[in-house]
């Protein structure tokens, strides 16, 4: 455990008492905090537009709700084991902090899968049968809009844990940056929670 | 600040909870509940699980309180946000 926290303060220390803290991971929190007013303009919008509209479909039934809570569950599921990652590597324990970041990362890219084949179903089958077609309902805009943005900071945070566990690896980084990348990633799936909940089930 | 008082909270229980909590958002949908009723416990339901991974898994319960209120300042603004606009909100 020394050994570990030596090298954490070696690699950022907290750089001063103004920031007990290390400002990576203060950054993190300011740069998690606009990201969610990015994401909060973007619900409020959908929920004004959906409230706004006269014809405004039930999402349960044309969206289906099944693919989706297993990707929530997805979801849920790494962010367990990426702070199971982070404990690894605090215990010194670098098998473990392999094992489950690797495991992170393979839930991210599972999820993304799953919402690729889920645009690819409704855009060709779903919308189109629903007369919900990207051009012609803000159903479709609002949808897309949402997950999509969502889907790319997944895609980001795929690519983040990669660079996270390959610097790490090496022994170039220690579990500060761990710490700071597990923020970043349970942000994300927080903003799933609300997503699925607000697009898919309400 | 020393790692002897860092203790990790209870990762996998919190994820039972969370888990739990999202098989009772989804079964409440199909139960046929007055709207208000089942948009308020979504909303509720949605809060607790997002306040969850906030205070355990981003570790926001252990931090100083600065984090706190950089974390909840969003969702101050959204709401200020709902309330600016709510003069436009409803059918046209």
């Amino acid at each position: 455990m020394s050994e570990v926290a030596a090298v954490q303060h070696q690699v950022e220390p907290a750089e001063s008492p103004l920031t007990p803290e290390s400002w990576g991971k203060l950054g993190m929190w300011n740069f998690l905090a606009g990201d969610a007013m990015s994401f909060g303009g973007l619900i409020v919008g959908y929920g004004i537009l959906r409230y706004s509209s006269a014809n405004w479909p039930v999402p349960s039934e044309v969206l289906g709700i099944n693919l989706t809570a297993i990707m929530t569950f997805l979801l849920i599921v790494s962010s367990v084991t990426m702070v199971m990652g982070l404990a690894g590597i605090q215990a010194g324990d670098m098998p473990r902090f392999k094992k489950f970041m690797g495991l992170t990362i393979l839930g991210g890219a599972i999820f993304l899968g799953l919402q690729a084949y889920e645009w690819t179903h409704l855009i060709n089958h779903t919308l189109p049968e629903y007369k919900l077609s990207f051009s012609s309902h803000l159903f479709a805009t609002t949808f897309f809009v949402l997950t999509g943005f969502h889907g790319l900071h997944v895609t980001g945070g795929v690519i983040y844990n990669a660079v996270v566990l390959a610097n790490v690896s090496r022994g170039r980084w220690g579990a500060n940056h761990v710490e700071i990348a597990g923020l970043y990633w349970h942000f994300v799936d927080l903003v799933w929670i609300l997503i699925f909940t607000f697009v898919y089930l309400l | 600040m020393t790692s002897t008082t860092h203790t990790h909270p209870n990762y996998m229980g919190i994820f039972w909870v969370l888990l739990v909590l999202t098989v009772v958002e989804v079964g409440i949908t199909f139960l046929g509940l007055p709207k208000l009723l089942l948009g308020s416990l979504l909303v509720i339901l949605a809060v607790w699980k997002a306040a969850l991974v906030a205070m355990y898994f981003m570790h926001l319960k252990f931090e100083r309180k600065t984090l706190a209120v950089i974390a909840i300042v969003p969702f101050v603004l959204c709401v200020f946000l709902i309330l600016m606009l709510l003069p436009d909100i409803g059918p046209a």
